[in-house]
């Protein structure tokens, strides 16, 4: 009961900040929302007992990534946009595409079966005190190898983005 | 009828909400009078007396700032953004205040056969929510700088998100290295994982561990911690000689107070962490029969001295005021021989001494230390920081690994 | 201290459904809009999307294999808002506007 009345909250806070994304006129607005329909997933995270990944999705999505976004934002003077079209020239082919996506997986997930599976899923027993003991094992021993490259990658991004800002300068 | 009574005290929810009426209680008095307190400290170091008007030694100082506070006119500048100006203070000091929410003060105690921890909830990711609280705390602070509209705010708001993220890494670091000490997230268990002594008196506490004492992460986490706060030498984006106030210029009244508010919060909130970290959290510092007597002692002193402050009074009210006070400090000192109340009362002590000892340090820095320059604050915190950081996380982790 | 009451599950189907309308609003987003930045910002709610049906699933199954893909695609996230919010911010000093529509030349 109380489950459900979390997801509904959460769902509705993901679903709502979401739209307001895409449809604000103002960037400030825009990033705000996003950072509520951010808190809603990770809220989402933690009813489905991840706990780490609730941690990290506030930490380094919410604390992190979106703080960039603010920060350029405040730097690009976008005062001007914010008064011109917000839609660009193929809004309408854009609309009948992303109607079409949802509506694909829908019938994906429909012609998997998942939509007709009984409504009340038992939920799984509690794993002793949270998961993140596992989480390291796994990450360790069978991810080790993605962990290393996806190390690199940020590496990359790091030098990749000082290059970028030297260059300008 | 009795029963009947525990019974429903023993409700979880009962027992939450009352412990949760208790610590709310506490923590926004004492934020109230970690003021009063940084006032008198800063004025006795350089030499002046502090608030001493409104009651004796100016104790009631705090409730006059928040009657004051309160009944201010709000004012609501004409060219701000109104919802966000209004929701930054708020955001501000929610984060700020929720963070009390995951720290322990002390073991396991039985009141009247209730049993129960001291803290409101025990999460098993708590130092990580600790992090993702501080990560929230920026957006009070930016968002205020923003939503003014206001050159002097904005750059505050933008200095402080930069300052906060750069020095986050280090933080996150810093707090590392014990975690692997403990082998756990939850805060309490880090805490008692500090537990002990070591050839039978030298404390079990991180900070002097075997086989990696943590000196370094406590130093590193300590300077991080002053500038998550915001506070000298690292307040840049309050900096008022450049910047008028900083983010918060453009607010008055009771908003202004809820960024003050969650700033001091901020700081037990850091003080406490570094207690359960690196500091033994409740536990004391010498071993138990000696232990049990240091609370007594230490209040009897300072009763003791109060009361020959009263007999040659420096000033007028001296000599009805310190007896009082006095005599108050020898009863609480009395209280912690009663044992009934030994097993809440000591570890509570050893907690709140060792919070306030850090506390102190905050308020003695920002009354020694100059200000940074922005430019040196960022190559501090990028070239210094958190590099050793780095090294000395991969230290600790190779002695753990090798001597565990 | 009694046992919370262990709350009862939320049907797998609710999670699925709502992570495939939060992807169709980061399509729809990135199809529609014309700022840089908020086109960014659809990106990141399709990632989002992804995640909560990488959590769904492993818990549905009870493995943390899920978890740990979902951990990685918020590395690959941050590294992507890095590169990209520093491409924005030269896109704009050199042609002072960030919509996309306007972008259209390979050279200035």
């Amino acid at each position: 009961m109380l489950d459900t009345i979390f997801f509904y909250v959460f769902a509705l806070l993901t679903i709502g900040g979401a739209i307001a994304t895409i449809t604000r006129r103002s960037a400030m607005h825009s990033a705000l929302s996003l950072i509520v329909s951010l808190l809603g997933v990770a809220g989402l995270y933690l009813l489905q007992k991840a706990e780490f990944l609730f941690a990290v999705q506030i930490v380094l999505y919410i604390g992190g990534i979106m703080v960039l976004f603010l920060f350029v934002i405040m730097l690009v003077n976008l005062d001007q946009a914010a008064k011109e079209r917000q839609f660009n020239r193929q809004w309408l082919l854009g609309l009948v595409a992303s109607v079409l996506v949802g509506a694909q997986m829908v019938w994906m997930l429909n012609s998997a079966g998942v939509l007709s599976l009984p409504a009340a899923v038992p939920a799984p027993a509690a794993t002793g005190p949270g998961n993140i003991e596992a989480l390291a094992d796994l990450l360790f021993r069978e991810y080790l190898l993605p962990f290393e490259v996806a190390s690199l990658l940020l590496l990359v991004a790091i030098v990749g983005s000082v290059m970028m800002a030297k260059k300008t300068s | 009828m009795n029963v009947d009574l525990i019974s429903i005290l023993g409700n979880f929810y009962v027992l939450t909400l009352i412990k949760l009426g208790l610590v709310a209680g506490v923590l926004l008095t004492a934020l109230a009078y970690l003021q009063w307190i940084e006032r008198k400290v800063i004025a006795h170091i350089q030499l002046r007396v502090g608030p001493t008007r409104v009651g004796p030694h100016g104790l009631l100082q705090p409730l006059a700032d928040t009657i004051k506070l309160l009944t201010k006119e709000d004012l609501m500048p004409s060219h701000v953004n109104k919802f966000f100006y209004v929701l930054a203070p708020m955001v501000a000091v929610f984060f700020a205040l929720s963070a009390i929410a995951v720290i322990p003060f002390g073991p396991k105690i039985n009141v009247f056969g209730i049993e129960t921890y001291m803290q409101l909830s025990d999460l098993n990711i708590g130092i990580l929510f600790l992090l993702a609280l501080s990560g929230m705390g920026v957006y009070g602070i930016a968002l205020a700088g923003w939503s003014s509209n206001n050159k002097y705010s904005l750059i505050g708001g933008l200095r402080s998100s930069a300052q906060m993220i750069s020095y986050e890494l280090p933080m996150a670091l810093a707090i590392a290295s014990p975690l692997l000490l403990a082998g756990s997230l939850s805060l309490r268990e880090i805490a008692e994982s500090q537990a002990g002594f070591m050839l039978g008196f030298i404390p079990r506490w991180s900070i002097f561990q075997m086989p990696a004492p943590q000196l370094m992460a406590f130093v590193l986490f300590m300077i991080a911690g002053f500038a998550e706060t915001n506070r000298i030498p690292f307040d840049l984006p309050e900096a008022e000689n450049e910047l008028v106030a900083g983010f918060h210029t453009e607010y008055s009244s009771m908003k202004f107070a809820s960024f003050f508010m969650a700033e001091y919060a901020n700081m037990v909130t850091i003080c406490c962490l570094a207690t359960l970290l690196f500091l033994g959290g409740w536990y004391p510092i010498v071993p138990s029969p000696v232990a049990d007597y240091i609370p007594t002692l230490v209040h009897l002193a300072g009763g003791g001295m109060l009361i020959f402050h009263g007999l040659q009074p420096a000033r007028k009210w001296d000599k009805y005021t310190m007896p009082v006070f006095g005599v108050a400090f020898l009863a609480v000192g009395l209280l912690f021989l009663v044992p009934f109340l030994q097993p809440i009362l000591l570890p509570l002590f050893w907690f709140i001494s060792k919070v306030g000892i850090l506390l102190f340090l905050f308020i003695w820095v920002r009354a020694t230390l100059p200000r940074f320059r922005y430019d040196q604050l960022m190559h501090f915190a990028w070239a210094f920081m958190f590099p050793v950081s780095v090294v000395h996380l991969f230290v600790t982790a190779f002695l753990v690994a090798l001597l565990k | 201290m009694p046992p919370i009451p262990l709350p009862t599950a939320v049907p797998l189907t609710y999670y699925l459904i709502l992570s495939a309308i939060l992807f169709a609003l980061g399509v729809a987003g990135f199809l529609f809009r014309k700022s840089l930045i908020t086109v960014f910002m659809s990106i990141e709610l399709m990632l989002n999307a992804v995640n909560l049906t990488f959590v769904t699933f492993s818990y549905q199954h009870k493995q943390v294999d899920g978890h740990l893909f979902t951990f990685f695609v918020m590395v690959v996230a941050a590294a992507e808002a890095a590169v990209g919010l520093a491409i924005i911010l030269t896109v704009f000093k050199n042609r002072g506007t960030l919509a996309v529509d306007e972008i259209d030349s390979l050279k200035l």
